[in-house]
Protein backbone atom coordinates (compact mmCIF):
# COMPACT_ATOMS: atom_id res chain seq x y z
CA UNK A 1 0.00 0.00 0.00
CA UNK A 2 2.99 2.05 0.41
CA UNK A 3 3.12 2.57 -2.88
CA UNK A 4 -0.14 4.73 -3.58
CA UNK A 5 -0.02 8.21 -3.06
CA UNK A 6 -2.58 11.17 -2.02
CA UNK A 7 -2.69 12.63 -5.38
CA UNK A 8 -5.70 15.43 -6.99
CA UNK A 9 -8.09 13.41 -9.22
CA UNK A 10 -6.51 15.72 -12.11
CA UNK A 11 -5.39 13.99 -15.30
CA UNK A 12 -1.73 15.63 -16.09
CA UNK A 13 -1.19 16.06 -19.78
CA UNK A 14 -0.72 13.31 -22.27
CA UNK A 15 -2.83 11.40 -19.97
CA UNK A 16 -6.44 9.80 -20.76
CA UNK A 17 -9.20 8.17 -18.74
CA UNK A 18 -9.69 4.47 -19.75
CA UNK A 19 -12.37 2.71 -17.76
CA UNK A 20 -13.89 2.86 -14.26
CA UNK A 21 -15.13 0.28 -12.16
CA UNK A 22 -17.48 0.45 -8.47
CA UNK A 23 -17.32 -1.19 -5.30
CA UNK A 24 -14.02 -1.42 -5.34
CA UNK A 25 -11.43 -2.02 -1.99
CA UNK A 26 -7.74 -2.47 -1.78
CA UNK A 27 -5.37 -4.93 0.16
CA UNK A 28 -2.73 -4.61 1.18
CA UNK A 29 -0.84 -7.30 0.03
CA UNK A 30 -3.41 -10.14 1.85
CA UNK A 31 -4.06 -7.57 4.38
CA UNK A 32 -7.43 -6.05 3.64
CA UNK A 33 -7.39 -2.02 4.39
CA UNK A 34 -9.98 0.69 5.31
CA UNK A 35 -10.25 1.82 1.59
CA UNK A 36 -13.53 0.09 0.45
CA UNK A 37 -16.24 0.72 -1.46
CA UNK A 38 -14.75 3.22 -3.67
CA UNK A 39 -14.62 3.82 -7.49
CA UNK A 40 -11.38 2.78 -9.44
CA UNK A 41 -10.48 5.00 -12.91
CA UNK A 42 -8.00 3.50 -14.82
CA UNK A 43 -5.81 6.11 -17.29
CA UNK A 44 -2.75 5.34 -19.15
CA UNK A 45 -0.66 6.18 -16.51
CA UNK A 46 -2.03 5.78 -12.84
CA UNK A 47 -4.98 3.85 -11.43
CA UNK A 48 -6.99 5.97 -8.99
CA UNK A 49 -9.00 5.30 -5.81
CA UNK A 50 -11.93 7.50 -4.39
CA UNK A 51 -14.95 7.62 -3.12
CA UNK A 52 -17.98 7.83 -4.98
CA UNK A 53 -18.38 11.61 -5.82
CA UNK A 54 -14.27 12.24 -5.01
CA UNK A 55 -13.49 12.41 -8.93
CA UNK A 56 -16.32 14.92 -9.68
CA UNK A 57 -16.02 16.90 -6.82
CA UNK A 58 -11.84 17.11 -7.25
CA UNK A 59 -11.38 15.84 -3.43
CA UNK A 60 -7.79 13.86 -2.99
CA UNK A 61 -8.02 10.68 -3.82
CA UNK A 62 -5.21 7.94 -4.06
CA UNK A 63 -3.35 7.09 -7.12
CA UNK A 64 -0.74 4.15 -7.86
CA UNK A 65 1.05 4.95 -10.75
CA UNK A 66 1.13 2.08 -13.69
CA UNK A 67 4.47 2.32 -13.65
CA UNK A 68 5.21 0.69 -10.73
CA UNK A 69 3.24 -2.87 -11.64
CA UNK A 70 5.74 -5.04 -12.85
CA UNK A 71 2.50 -7.98 -13.75
CA UNK A 72 -0.88 -8.66 -12.70
CA UNK A 73 -2.69 -11.62 -12.03
CA UNK A 74 -6.61 -12.37 -11.71
CA UNK A 75 -7.87 -13.99 -8.79
CA UNK A 76 -11.27 -15.90 -9.00
CA UNK A 77 -12.30 -16.90 -5.72
CA UNK A 78 -12.19 -20.07 -5.64
CA UNK A 79 -15.38 -22.68 -5.31
CA UNK A 80 -15.21 -23.12 -1.99
CA UNK A 81 -14.86 -18.97 -0.86
CA UNK A 82 -17.28 -17.35 0.52
CA UNK A 83 -16.78 -14.35 -1.35
CA UNK A 84 -17.80 -14.09 -4.83
CA UNK A 85 -15.35 -10.77 -5.26
CA UNK A 86 -13.19 -11.17 -8.33
CA UNK A 87 -9.39 -9.79 -7.29
CA UNK A 88 -7.10 -8.18 -9.45
CA UNK A 89 -3.77 -8.43 -7.98
CA UNK A 90 -0.70 -5.77 -9.16
CA UNK A 91 2.70 -6.72 -8.35
CA UNK A 92 4.81 -3.70 -7.88
CA UNK A 93 8.33 -2.36 -8.02
CA UNK A 94 9.90 -0.48 -4.78
CA UNK A 95 8.27 2.59 -5.20
CA UNK A 96 9.60 5.80 -6.14
CA UNK A 97 11.83 7.82 -3.17
CA UNK A 98 10.20 11.17 -4.12
CA UNK A 99 6.75 10.04 -4.28
CA UNK A 100 3.82 11.96 -3.01
CA UNK A 101 2.86 11.51 0.96
CA UNK A 102 0.35 8.43 0.81
CA UNK A 103 -2.06 6.69 3.16
CA UNK A 104 1.11 4.48 4.45
CA UNK A 105 4.87 4.69 4.84
CA UNK A 106 6.00 1.11 4.28
CA UNK A 107 4.62 -2.18 3.79
CA UNK A 108 5.69 -5.88 4.08
CA UNK A 109 4.00 -6.98 0.49
CA UNK A 110 4.94 -5.98 -2.36
CA UNK A 111 2.20 -6.36 -3.98
CA UNK A 112 -1.56 -5.23 -3.56
CA UNK A 113 -5.20 -6.50 -4.36
CA UNK A 114 -7.77 -4.49 -6.04
CA UNK A 115 -11.12 -6.33 -5.32
CA UNK A 116 -14.61 -5.97 -6.43
CA UNK A 117 -17.42 -7.18 -5.36
CA UNK A 118 -19.93 -7.40 -7.76
CA UNK A 119 -17.32 -8.52 -10.28
CA UNK A 120 -15.15 -6.06 -13.06
CA UNK A 121 -16.10 -5.78 -16.88
CA UNK A 122 -12.92 -7.08 -18.66
CA UNK A 123 -12.06 -4.05 -19.95
CA UNK A 124 -10.69 -3.22 -16.93
CA UNK A 125 -7.75 -6.07 -17.10
CA UNK A 126 -7.34 -5.19 -20.64
CA UNK A 127 -7.02 -1.68 -20.16
CA UNK A 128 -4.25 -1.68 -16.98
CA UNK A 129 -2.60 -4.59 -19.78
CA UNK A 130 -2.51 -1.92 -22.82
CA UNK A 131 -1.41 1.16 -20.13
CA UNK A 132 1.66 -0.71 -18.59
CA UNK A 133 2.59 -2.21 -22.67
CA UNK A 134 2.26 1.31 -23.61
CA UNK A 135 3.91 3.09 -21.20
CA UNK A 136 2.80 6.35 -22.26
CA UNK A 137 3.97 8.53 -19.08
CA UNK A 138 7.36 7.84 -21.17
CA UNK A 139 5.87 9.32 -23.75
CA UNK A 140 5.00 12.96 -21.98
CA UNK A 141 9.07 13.31 -21.46
CA UNK A 142 9.63 12.78 -25.13
CA UNK A 143 7.88 15.15 -26.86
CA UNK A 144 8.34 17.60 -24.25
CA UNK A 145 11.87 17.44 -24.22
CA UNK A 146 11.77 17.03 -27.96
CA UNK A 147 10.35 20.04 -27.87
CA UNK A 148 12.98 22.06 -26.05
CA UNK A 149 15.47 21.15 -28.58
CA UNK A 150 13.42 21.92 -31.74
CA UNK A 151 13.23 25.76 -30.74
CA UNK A 152 16.59 26.81 -31.26
CA UNK A 153 16.91 24.59 -34.53
CA UNK A 154 16.44 27.69 -37.08
CA UNK A 155 19.10 29.63 -35.18
CA UNK A 156 21.78 26.69 -35.68
CA UNK A 157 22.11 25.69 -39.43
CA UNK A 158 23.23 22.37 -39.97
CA UNK A 159 25.85 22.26 -42.59
CA UNK A 160 27.39 18.61 -42.19
CA UNK A 161 28.10 17.31 -45.35
CA UNK A 162 27.14 17.18 -48.68
CA UNK A 163 23.29 17.27 -48.03
CA UNK A 164 23.99 20.78 -45.77
CA UNK A 165 25.80 22.41 -48.71
CA UNK A 166 23.08 21.02 -51.58
CA UNK A 167 20.45 21.82 -48.82
CA UNK A 168 22.13 25.27 -48.61
CA UNK A 169 22.48 25.60 -52.37
CA UNK A 170 18.57 24.71 -53.18
CA UNK A 171 17.69 27.67 -50.16
CA UNK A 172 19.76 30.21 -51.90
CA UNK A 173 17.68 29.10 -55.87
CA UNK A 174 14.85 29.54 -54.00
CA UNK A 175 15.44 33.08 -52.81
CA UNK A 176 16.95 34.31 -56.31
CA UNK A 177 13.66 32.19 -57.88
CA UNK A 178 11.36 34.59 -55.33
CA UNK A 179 13.61 37.44 -56.47
CA UNK A 180 13.61 37.51 -59.85
CA UNK A 181 9.79 36.27 -59.88
CA UNK A 182 9.59 39.66 -58.21
CA UNK A 183 11.38 41.21 -60.69
CA UNK A 184 9.42 40.19 -63.62
CA UNK A 185 6.35 41.41 -61.70
CA UNK A 186 7.73 44.51 -61.90
CA UNK A 187 8.27 44.30 -65.13
CA UNK A 188 5.05 43.21 -66.64
CA UNK A 189 3.37 46.00 -64.49
CA UNK A 190 6.00 48.61 -66.30
CA UNK A 191 5.21 47.05 -69.76
CA UNK A 192 1.24 47.26 -69.04
CA UNK A 193 2.04 50.71 -68.12
CA UNK A 194 4.17 51.82 -71.22
CA UNK A 195 1.53 50.87 -73.34
CA UNK A 196 -0.81 53.32 -71.80
CA UNK A 197 1.87 55.88 -72.02
CA UNK A 198 1.92 55.30 -75.87
CA UNK A 199 -1.69 55.56 -76.14
CA UNK A 200 -1.55 58.72 -73.90
CA UNK A 201 0.95 60.48 -76.76
CA UNK A 202 -0.46 59.10 -79.02
CA UNK A 203 -4.07 60.76 -78.22
CA UNK A 204 -2.65 63.82 -77.67
CA UNK A 205 -0.15 64.32 -81.08
CA UNK A 206 -3.49 63.42 -82.77
CA UNK A 207 -5.69 66.06 -80.61
CA UNK A 208 -2.86 68.60 -81.52
CA UNK A 209 -3.40 67.66 -85.18
CA UNK A 210 -7.14 68.25 -84.95
CA UNK A 211 -7.04 71.63 -82.89
CA UNK A 212 -3.68 72.98 -85.24
CA UNK A 213 -6.29 76.01 -84.89
CA UNK A 214 -7.32 76.23 -81.88
CA UNK A 215 -3.91 76.17 -80.12
CA UNK A 216 -1.09 78.39 -80.74
CA UNK A 217 1.72 77.82 -82.85
CA UNK A 218 4.26 78.03 -79.48
CA UNK A 219 2.07 75.92 -77.31
CA UNK A 220 2.00 73.11 -79.95
CA UNK A 221 5.13 73.44 -80.60
CA UNK A 222 6.54 73.48 -77.32
CA UNK A 223 4.05 70.58 -76.78
CA UNK A 224 5.74 68.33 -79.10
CA UNK A 225 8.81 69.12 -78.03
CA UNK A 226 7.55 67.47 -74.60
CA UNK A 227 6.50 64.52 -76.39
CA UNK A 228 9.60 64.36 -78.55
CA UNK A 229 11.62 64.03 -75.06
CA UNK A 230 9.76 61.01 -73.95
CA UNK A 231 10.74 59.47 -77.48
CA UNK A 232 9.74 59.39 -80.49
CA UNK A 233 5.50 60.56 -81.34
CA UNK A 234 4.44 57.95 -83.01
CA UNK A 235 6.82 54.78 -83.29
CA UNK A 236 6.08 52.49 -86.02
CA UNK A 237 4.62 48.94 -84.54
CA UNK A 238 4.19 45.86 -86.04
CA UNK A 239 0.94 45.85 -84.60
CA UNK A 240 -0.60 48.59 -87.43
CA UNK A 241 0.91 46.48 -90.71
CA UNK A 242 -0.58 44.11 -91.85
CA UNK A 243 2.97 42.13 -93.79
CA UNK A 244 5.92 42.03 -92.48
CA UNK A 245 7.40 43.91 -96.01
CA UNK A 246 5.58 47.21 -95.23
CA UNK A 247 6.26 47.15 -91.59
CA UNK A 248 9.98 46.58 -92.30
CA UNK A 249 9.50 49.67 -95.14
CA UNK A 250 8.00 52.10 -92.77
CA UNK A 251 10.58 51.25 -90.06
CA UNK A 252 13.48 51.98 -92.76
CA UNK A 253 12.18 55.16 -93.23
CA UNK A 254 11.91 55.70 -89.59
CA UNK A 255 14.97 55.14 -88.74
CA UNK A 256 16.72 56.56 -91.03
CA UNK A 257 14.60 60.18 -90.52
CA UNK A 258 15.97 59.93 -86.96
CA UNK A 259 19.28 58.63 -87.36
CA UNK A 260 20.62 60.70 -90.49
CA UNK A 261 21.53 63.64 -88.72
CA UNK A 262 23.47 62.07 -86.17
CA UNK A 263 25.61 59.53 -88.36
CA UNK A 264 26.22 62.68 -90.80
CA UNK A 265 27.80 64.39 -87.40
CA UNK A 266 30.22 61.42 -86.50
CA UNK A 267 31.63 61.54 -90.08
CA UNK A 268 29.03 59.38 -92.11
CA UNK A 269 29.10 55.80 -90.56
CA UNK A 270 27.77 53.73 -87.77
CA UNK A 271 27.92 50.44 -86.59
CA UNK A 272 24.57 49.16 -86.65
CA UNK A 273 24.78 47.82 -82.79
CA UNK A 274 25.01 51.37 -82.20
CA UNK A 275 21.68 52.38 -84.57
CA UNK A 276 19.87 49.54 -82.59
CA UNK A 277 20.73 51.47 -79.42
CA UNK A 278 20.14 55.02 -80.26
CA UNK A 279 16.76 53.60 -82.00
CA UNK A 280 15.50 52.13 -79.14
CA UNK A 281 16.46 54.55 -77.17
CA UNK A 282 14.05 56.94 -78.93
CA UNK A 283 11.95 54.93 -78.82
CA UNK A 284 12.00 54.26 -75.21
CA UNK A 285 9.20 52.04 -75.43
CA UNK A 286 7.73 49.61 -77.97
CA UNK A 287 11.23 48.31 -78.54
CA UNK A 288 13.03 46.92 -81.73
CA UNK A 289 14.14 43.29 -82.02
CA UNK A 290 17.88 43.53 -83.72
CA UNK A 291 16.44 41.35 -86.28
CA UNK A 292 14.05 43.94 -87.02
CA UNK A 293 16.61 46.53 -87.05
CA UNK A 294 19.18 44.28 -89.31
CA UNK A 295 15.91 43.77 -91.91
CA UNK A 296 14.75 47.53 -92.15
CA UNK A 297 18.19 48.39 -92.46
CA UNK A 298 18.25 45.80 -95.56
CA UNK A 299 15.85 47.37 -97.35
CA UNK A 300 17.31 51.07 -97.17
CA UNK A 301 19.32 50.59 -100.74
CA UNK A 302 16.51 50.24 -102.92
CA UNK A 303 14.10 52.50 -101.41
CA UNK A 304 16.03 55.51 -101.70
CA UNK A 305 16.61 57.10 -98.65
CA UNK A 306 19.96 58.58 -97.32
CA UNK A 307 21.21 56.25 -95.46
CA UNK A 308 22.42 52.40 -96.34
CA UNK A 309 23.75 49.38 -95.06
CA UNK A 310 27.11 48.32 -95.45
CA UNK A 311 28.82 45.06 -94.54
CA UNK A 312 32.86 45.31 -94.16
CA UNK A 313 34.95 42.75 -95.67
CA UNK A 314 35.34 41.78 -91.35
CA UNK A 315 31.61 41.82 -91.24
CA UNK A 316 30.83 44.52 -89.35
CA UNK A 317 27.58 46.23 -90.34
CA UNK A 318 27.49 49.71 -90.60
CA UNK A 319 24.74 52.55 -91.83
CA UNK A 320 26.58 54.99 -93.75
CA UNK A 321 25.44 57.85 -95.84
CA UNK A 322 24.12 56.55 -99.24
CA UNK A 323 26.17 60.02 -100.65
CA UNK A 324 29.29 58.64 -98.74
CA UNK A 325 32.35 57.48 -101.25
CA UNK A 326 34.56 54.98 -99.74
CA UNK A 327 37.54 56.96 -102.00
CA UNK A 328 36.83 60.24 -99.88
CA UNK A 329 36.62 58.66 -96.93
CA UNK A 330 39.56 56.86 -97.40
CA UNK A 331 41.29 60.21 -99.12
CA UNK A 332 40.49 61.59 -95.27
CA UNK A 333 42.01 58.94 -93.47
CA UNK A 334 45.02 59.51 -95.35
CA UNK A 335 45.17 62.63 -94.67
CA UNK A 336 44.88 62.11 -90.95
CA UNK A 337 47.47 59.91 -91.17
CA UNK A 338 49.93 62.18 -92.92
CA UNK A 339 48.95 64.63 -90.61
CA UNK A 340 49.69 62.63 -88.00
CA UNK A 341 52.58 60.74 -89.33
CA UNK A 342 51.64 57.08 -88.13
CA UNK A 343 47.87 55.53 -86.62
CA UNK A 344 46.05 53.03 -85.32
CA UNK A 345 42.42 52.32 -84.68
CA UNK A 346 41.79 53.34 -80.95
CA UNK A 347 43.51 56.65 -81.78
CA UNK A 348 41.73 57.51 -85.10
CA UNK A 349 38.49 56.17 -82.83
CA UNK A 350 39.68 59.16 -80.36
CA UNK A 351 40.41 61.84 -82.87
CA UNK A 352 37.24 61.36 -84.76
CA UNK A 353 35.15 60.52 -82.24
CA UNK A 354 33.94 57.54 -83.43
CA UNK A 355 33.81 53.40 -82.27
CA UNK A 356 37.17 51.27 -82.54
CA UNK A 357 35.71 49.16 -84.71
CA UNK A 358 34.25 51.28 -87.26
CA UNK A 359 38.24 53.35 -86.67
CA UNK A 360 40.09 50.47 -87.77
CA UNK A 361 37.35 49.54 -91.06
CA UNK A 362 38.61 53.21 -91.99
CA UNK A 363 41.99 52.32 -92.19
CA UNK A 364 41.89 48.97 -93.77
CA UNK A 365 39.52 50.25 -96.77
CA UNK A 366 42.60 53.33 -96.55
CA UNK A 367 44.85 50.32 -96.61
CA UNK A 368 42.95 48.31 -99.94
CA UNK A 369 42.91 51.68 -101.93
CA UNK A 370 46.59 51.76 -101.49
CA UNK A 371 46.41 55.05 -99.15
CA UNK A 372 48.16 53.49 -96.66
CA UNK A 373 50.35 50.50 -95.49
CA UNK A 374 50.52 48.56 -92.37
CA UNK A 375 53.19 47.28 -89.69
CA UNK A 376 52.19 44.68 -87.74
CA UNK A 377 53.60 44.45 -85.00
CA UNK A 378 54.24 43.22 -80.89
CA UNK A 379 52.79 46.48 -80.57
CA UNK A 380 49.77 45.91 -82.63
CA UNK A 381 48.50 46.81 -86.18
CA UNK A 382 49.41 50.87 -87.13
CA UNK A 383 49.26 52.22 -90.09
CA UNK A 384 51.54 55.18 -91.74
CA UNK A 385 50.66 57.05 -95.25
CA UNK A 386 52.13 54.57 -97.71
CA UNK A 387 55.28 55.59 -98.35
CA UNK A 388 55.73 53.00 -100.51
CA UNK A 389 53.58 54.40 -103.85
CA UNK A 390 54.09 57.78 -102.75
CA UNK A 391 57.65 58.33 -103.17
CA UNK A 392 58.72 56.30 -105.90
CA UNK B 1 80.04 42.07 -89.96
CA UNK B 2 80.59 45.37 -90.71
CA UNK B 3 78.40 46.43 -93.52
CA UNK B 4 79.10 49.46 -95.80
CA UNK B 5 75.59 49.27 -97.10
CA UNK B 6 73.79 52.36 -97.74
CA UNK B 7 69.95 51.86 -95.60
CA UNK B 8 67.34 53.26 -97.77
CA UNK B 9 64.89 55.23 -96.37
CA UNK B 10 62.45 52.03 -96.61
CA UNK B 11 64.82 50.72 -94.11
CA UNK B 12 63.57 52.87 -90.85
CA UNK B 13 59.62 52.97 -91.99
CA UNK B 14 58.18 50.12 -89.70
CA UNK B 15 55.55 49.09 -92.33
CA UNK B 16 58.72 48.06 -94.23
CA UNK B 17 59.18 44.96 -92.02
CA UNK B 18 55.19 43.51 -92.28
CA UNK B 19 54.05 42.02 -95.89
CA UNK B 20 51.49 44.09 -97.09
CA UNK B 21 48.66 42.85 -98.20
CA UNK B 22 47.34 45.71 -100.73
CA UNK B 23 49.23 44.49 -103.73
CA UNK B 24 50.50 47.24 -105.82
CA UNK B 25 51.86 48.16 -102.02
CA UNK B 26 53.25 44.79 -101.73
CA UNK B 27 55.15 45.09 -105.54
CA UNK B 28 56.64 47.99 -104.26
CA UNK B 29 57.87 46.70 -101.11
CA UNK B 30 59.00 43.32 -101.98
CA UNK B 31 61.29 45.27 -105.04
CA UNK B 32 63.14 47.50 -102.47
CA UNK B 33 63.57 44.42 -100.47
CA UNK B 34 65.26 42.46 -103.29
CA UNK B 35 67.27 45.83 -104.00
CA UNK B 36 67.90 45.78 -100.41
CA UNK B 37 69.12 42.08 -100.14
CA UNK B 38 71.37 42.05 -103.07
CA UNK B 39 72.84 45.08 -102.11
CA UNK B 40 73.37 44.08 -98.95
CA UNK B 41 74.42 40.74 -99.83
CA UNK B 42 76.96 41.94 -102.46
CA UNK B 43 78.76 44.51 -100.16
CA UNK B 44 79.20 41.76 -97.45
CA UNK B 45 79.90 38.84 -99.94
CA UNK B 46 77.13 36.88 -98.07
CA UNK B 47 76.46 33.69 -100.97
CA UNK B 48 74.11 32.14 -98.52
CA UNK B 49 70.89 33.17 -96.58
CA UNK B 50 69.43 30.54 -93.68
CA UNK B 51 66.05 31.22 -92.68
CA UNK B 52 66.79 29.68 -89.18
CA UNK B 53 69.65 32.92 -88.50
CA UNK B 54 68.28 35.80 -90.26
CA UNK B 55 67.01 37.25 -86.88
CA UNK B 56 71.04 38.25 -85.70
CA UNK B 57 71.16 39.81 -89.53
CA UNK B 58 71.11 43.75 -89.09
CA UNK B 59 69.80 43.02 -92.70
CA UNK B 60 66.63 41.47 -91.60
CA UNK B 61 66.32 43.54 -87.76
CA UNK B 62 66.39 46.97 -87.66
CA UNK B 63 66.62 47.73 -83.65
CA UNK B 64 66.49 51.32 -83.93
CA UNK B 65 62.77 51.07 -84.95
CA UNK B 66 62.66 47.18 -83.35
CA UNK B 67 61.30 45.82 -85.97
CA UNK B 68 62.12 42.13 -87.98
CA UNK B 69 61.33 40.91 -91.13
CA UNK B 70 59.07 37.49 -90.46
CA UNK B 71 60.58 34.60 -91.79
CA UNK B 72 57.71 33.90 -93.80
CA UNK B 73 57.60 37.54 -95.45
CA UNK B 74 61.24 36.80 -95.87
CA UNK B 75 60.16 33.15 -97.87
CA UNK B 76 57.61 35.28 -100.38
CA UNK B 77 60.93 37.66 -100.85
CA UNK B 78 63.12 34.88 -101.71
CA UNK B 79 61.07 33.52 -103.67
CA UNK B 80 60.24 36.84 -105.58
CA UNK B 81 64.13 36.85 -105.81
CA UNK B 82 64.28 33.32 -107.24
CA UNK B 83 62.27 34.28 -110.09
CA UNK B 84 64.75 36.51 -111.19
CA UNK B 85 67.67 34.31 -111.19
CA UNK B 86 69.10 35.68 -107.74
CA UNK B 87 68.57 33.00 -105.45
CA UNK B 88 67.76 29.24 -105.12
CA UNK B 89 66.60 27.26 -102.77
CA UNK B 90 69.16 25.14 -101.37
CA UNK B 91 66.88 22.29 -99.45
CA UNK B 92 63.38 20.90 -99.94
CA UNK B 93 62.38 22.74 -96.54
CA UNK B 94 63.36 26.12 -98.34
CA UNK B 95 65.48 26.80 -95.40
CA UNK B 96 68.68 27.55 -97.05
CA UNK B 97 69.03 30.04 -99.63
CA UNK B 98 71.89 30.63 -102.40
CA UNK B 99 71.99 34.28 -103.17
CA UNK B 100 73.43 35.89 -106.15
CA UNK B 101 73.49 39.08 -106.37
CA UNK B 102 74.32 39.14 -109.96
CA UNK B 103 72.15 36.06 -112.01
CA UNK B 104 74.57 33.68 -112.80
CA UNK B 105 74.62 34.89 -116.48
CA UNK B 106 75.12 38.09 -115.59
CA UNK B 107 78.65 37.07 -113.42
CA UNK B 108 79.36 34.70 -116.37
CA UNK B 109 79.71 37.84 -118.81
CA UNK B 110 81.53 40.19 -116.16
CA UNK B 111 83.83 36.90 -115.47
CA UNK B 112 84.77 36.91 -119.26
CA UNK B 113 85.02 40.09 -119.97
CA UNK B 114 87.40 40.69 -116.78
CA UNK B 115 89.32 37.99 -118.50
CA UNK B 116 89.47 39.47 -121.73
CA UNK B 117 90.47 42.59 -120.41
CA UNK B 118 93.56 41.18 -118.43
CA UNK B 119 94.48 38.83 -121.50
CA UNK B 120 94.49 35.86 -119.70
CA UNK B 121 92.65 33.99 -122.29
CA UNK B 122 94.29 30.51 -123.20
CA UNK B 123 95.67 30.26 -119.94
CA UNK B 124 95.11 28.02 -116.89
CA UNK B 125 93.68 30.26 -113.90
CA UNK B 126 93.22 28.36 -110.95
CA UNK B 127 89.42 29.53 -109.09
CA UNK B 128 91.69 30.71 -105.99
CA UNK B 129 93.59 33.65 -107.83
CA UNK B 130 90.16 34.33 -109.97
CA UNK B 131 87.91 35.29 -106.38
CA UNK B 132 90.71 35.95 -103.51
CA UNK B 133 93.99 37.38 -105.31
CA UNK B 134 94.43 41.10 -104.42
CA UNK B 135 93.73 41.44 -108.44
CA UNK B 136 90.22 41.32 -108.56
CA UNK B 137 89.73 42.50 -105.25
CA UNK B 138 87.94 45.96 -107.29
CA UNK B 139 85.52 43.16 -109.27
CA UNK B 140 82.21 42.33 -108.59
CA UNK B 141 82.92 38.15 -108.43
CA UNK B 142 86.00 38.97 -105.40
CA UNK B 143 85.41 36.78 -102.73
CA UNK B 144 82.27 34.77 -104.29
CA UNK B 145 81.59 31.66 -102.56
CA UNK B 146 83.79 28.95 -104.77
CA UNK B 147 80.59 26.85 -105.02
CA UNK B 148 78.96 29.79 -106.86
CA UNK B 149 81.93 30.63 -108.66
CA UNK B 150 81.72 27.05 -110.09
CA UNK B 151 78.12 27.71 -111.28
CA UNK B 152 79.22 30.45 -112.83
CA UNK B 153 81.89 28.91 -114.95
CA UNK B 154 79.61 25.66 -115.90
CA UNK B 155 77.18 28.40 -117.43
CA UNK B 156 80.66 29.80 -119.65
CA UNK B 157 81.53 26.07 -120.37
CA UNK B 158 78.14 25.37 -122.19
CA UNK B 159 78.55 28.27 -124.18
CA UNK B 160 82.50 26.57 -124.91
CA UNK B 161 84.07 29.93 -123.44
CA UNK B 162 85.90 28.08 -120.75
CA UNK B 163 86.92 24.64 -119.48
CA UNK B 164 86.56 23.79 -116.04
CA UNK B 165 89.66 21.47 -114.48
CA UNK B 166 89.01 20.14 -111.26
CA UNK B 167 91.38 18.11 -109.17
CA UNK B 168 91.07 16.86 -105.95
CA UNK B 169 93.17 19.52 -104.45
CA UNK B 170 93.15 22.26 -106.77
CA UNK B 171 90.60 23.19 -108.85
CA UNK B 172 91.56 25.87 -112.33
CA UNK B 173 89.63 26.57 -115.57
CA UNK B 174 90.76 28.18 -118.54
CA UNK B 175 89.15 30.43 -120.76
CA UNK B 176 88.98 30.22 -124.53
Amino acid sequence: MNRFEYTEPALSPNEYFLVKENNAKLYDGDQKTNFEGGMVHITTHRIFWGKPGHFANGQICLALPIQLIIRLDEEVPGTFSFSKSKKIVLYLKEPSPDRNEGPQLNSIYNFVKISFRDGYSQQISIALIESINKRRWEMIETPTTSAIEEKPMPNIKLRTGIIGIERSLIEKQKAADESINVAFQDLSKLMTMAKDMVRLSQNISTKIREKQGDITEDETVRFKSYLMSLGIDDPVTRDAFKSDNQYYRSLAKQICDIMVDPIEEIGGMMVLTDIYCRVNRARGLELLSPEDVLNACNLMQNMDLPLKLHVFDSGVKVLQLACLDSEIVAEGTAELLTERGSLNAEELAQFLGISVILAKERLLSSERCGKSCRDDSIEGLRFYPNLFLLRD
Amino acid sequence: MSSEVEWPWQYNFPPFFTLQPHKETRVKQITAWKALILDYCGVNKICSIDLRETNEMSLFTNAAINRTLESSALLVILEELQNSGNAIPMDKQRQRWEIYWHTLEEFSQIIYNYVMNSNSLDMVLTIFELTESDDVANEEFYKLNSDVFIKVLRVLEKDNKCELILLEDSQGVKFF
